[in-house]
């Protein structure tokens, strides 16, 4: 069974011109463990598919098409039951680590709540455990006395290592990381990466990894899906996408790639046709 | 933290110095000569010296504000000989009016604003609060559009406007309240509440709709932050993502506004004690500026000064327990 289906997935905002789909007939494929790469540049409708997913997509949204976590459709479930998946099956990672925690209590109380909100009953002692145990797993030094700290206390590339900690203290299925490293300098970039790939092999976690830089994608992922302006325009292996774009949009992508002896360049414009053509490959 | 503490109060003395320096400017070297209106009709030059003489005003200016800083922490003696008058420690002279020791008056007046000041705030932070959170909740239904509305209509009614209107509905029309009557709580306390509720509600209006406003804005701002979308995120429950992702953060920077509005009352509100004949230090700051008597008007001055330095360094307190940053940035 697939870990995560998604079908013909649609995010719809009604806009003074007319309803506007920030995500448009989208199909996802992952299986238990595997890695997936969403790519696309800023607006494509990426992390509109993440939320999507987990059903927080702003209120004013209408979300239609099928999502369904090893087999369960989450379209149309409860706000309830869907609280229950959230955070426990499926965690999520975000941009912005300095944002995305609150300031006001520290990282141990905002890792054990989001265990116990998963695990009735369970007393404040072993949440403090996990919550250690887990700020341990991403490699942070003296967890125990760390956990009493406040986010604004940590670095940044730590902060997003609490984020991590956090999603993965529930031992969720699948991790959605939007941007992680979006925030963070180049080498935190790469320790935060080689994180999540040690993570994803000793916890089987699947990962969607959400991003606009394809040298991220291609470190981790062994799929990925190309998107611009919500819909997929190209999907496949990553080496074939590397080493044959189908779509001028992914070749478009690949160039603006920066390399050591190249001049900087722009994206550059495809011709809106193009965009909006099917997608070529089936579901990968 | 203590050296925080240090350095605000440290600060906050050397803004209440300038407010007594400021307020002895205005009021004893700008402003006629008090002896002349001290010494009344059956007046001579020779009294007007003496007067002068007692009172200090023949010194030269600086020599005048050091004696007047003297006397509120050590005290003073006005005059010399048989007829030397003893001001103890907070000494901030005696009123030209009714030669009473203005201590004396604000300590006699301190409680009754104090009661206005309490009961208003209790009824404002009731209603601001309330009526914030549920604007915010439903935001966009009929129930904010409407407490909106509300909350404009009731920021542009002047307080005095509201104070004669509520005076004619409530006591005089519907007779729901008694006419006000000096009563002491111990002798008649459903009297004594009742004469209160009108001052109470006139100023707490006024305050509840600004609060209501600020409330709404802060909850809404913070309910669009990243960090509330990964309270939801982690599957916690929307009442605990609420309760405790969204109010903290956004009733916090409340604890501020209330810290300044509330020690601004307890000084007297100068309106509403005035409309409702209520005698406390806003009436008798209003009194002593109709009969120009210069060191009540200080007084009082001086009073609102110290209490919203003291109100900030509550507020300043206060953050540093519910605001973890302040804490370790101090």
């Amino acid at each position: 069974m697939m870990l995560l289906e998604v079908r013909d997935l649609t995010v719809t905002f009604p806009t003074p011109r007319g309803p506007l789909d920030a995500v448009r007939s989208l199909d996802l494929d992952l299986e238990p463990g595997g890695a997936l790469g969403i790519v696309g540049e800023s607006g494509s409708g990426k992390s509109m598919t993440s939320l999507a997913i987990m059903g927080l997509q702003p209120r004013a949204a209408r979300r239609t098409g099928s999502v369904r976590l090893q087999g369960r459709e989450l379209v149309g479930m409860s706000e309830a039951d869907l609280r229950r998946v959230r955070g426990d099956r499926v965690a999520m990672v975000f941009q912005d680590p300095l944002s995305s925690l609150n300031p006001y209590y520290t990282v141990g109380l905002q890792i054990e709540e989001a265990y116990c909100a998963h695990r009735p009953g369970v007393t404040r002692r072993e949440a403090r455990k996990v919550a250690i145990a887990a700020l341990e797993r991403v490699r942070i030094r003296d967890a125990a006395r760390r956990v009493n700290h406040y986010p604004h206390q940590f670095s940044g590339g730590m902060r997003q290592r609490v984020m991590i900690a956090m999603a993965l203290s529930t031992e969720p299925e699948l991790l959605i990381a939007d941007e992680p490293t979006t925030a963070l300098d180049v080498t935190v970039q790469a320790q935060i990466l080689d994180l999540l790939q040690e993570i994803r092999r000793e916890t089987g976690t699947g990962l969607v990894l959400i991003t606009h830089d394809l040298a991220v994608v291609s470190e981790i992922t062994d799929h990925i899906v190309v998107m611009k302006d919500g819909v997929c325009v190209e999907r496949g292996a990553v080496e074939q996408i590397f080493t044959r774009p189908r779509h001028p949009y992914t070749q478009a992508l690949l160039d603006a790639v920066p390399r050591i002896d190249d001049e900087i360049g722009e994206l550059r414009a495809v011709a809106p046709g193009l965009a909006v053509a099917p997608d070529n490959g089936g579901p990968v | 933290m203590p050296r925080f503490l240090l350095t605000r109060i440290m600060s906050g003395l050397m803004v209440l110095l300038l407010v007594c320096l400021f307020t002895y400017l205005v009021f004893f070297a700008l402003s006629p000569d008090p002896a002349v209106q001290i010494c009344g009709k059956s007046c001579t030059p020779e009294l007007i010296d003496q007067i002068r003489g007692n009172l200090g005003l023949d010194q030269p200016f600086w020599t005048q504000f050091f004696l007047f800083v003297v006397g509120i922490f050590a005290g003073r003696t006005y005059g010399d000989g048989a007829g030397a008058v003893d001001c103890a420690a907070p000494c901030l002279g005696y009123s030209f009016q009714s030669s009473q020791a203005v201590w004396d008056m604000i300590v006699q007046r301190l409680p009754v604003s104090a009661t206005v000041a309490v009961g208003a705030a209790v009824l404002w932070l009731l209603a601001g609060l309330a009526g914030g959170l549920l604007s915010a909740v439903k935001e966009g239904s009929f129930l904010d559009r409407f407490t909106t509305g509300l909350t404009l209509t009731s920021m542009s009614i002047p307080n005095y406007v509201l104070a004669l209107v509520l005076q004619y509905v409530l006591v005089v029309q519907l007779q729901w309240l008694p006419f006000p009557q000096a009563v002491a709580f111990a002798d008649d306390p459903v009297q004594w509440f009742l004469n209160f509720v009108m001052p109470w509600m006139v100023l707490a209006i006024g305050y509840a709709a600004a609060y209501t406003r600020l409330t709404r804005a802060n909850v809404l701002d913070v309910l669009r932050e990243n960090y509330v979308r990964t309270a939801a995120a982690k599957g916690l429950p929307q009442s605990l993502v609420w309760r405790r992702h969204a109010l903290r953060p956004a009733l916090t920077p409340i604890v501020t506004i209330f810290g300044m509005d509330f020690a601004g009352l307890l000084g007297g509100a100068l309106i509403t004690e005035t409309v409702f004949g209520i005698n406390g230090v806003g009436k008798m700051a209003a009194d002593s500026i109709a009969r120009n008597d210069q060191p009540v008007i200080m007084g009082v001055t001086l009073l609102a000064g110290f209490l919203v330095v003291v109100g900030n360094l509550v507020v300043d307190v206060v953050y540093t327990a519910i605001d973890p940053r302040v804490r370790v940035n101090a």
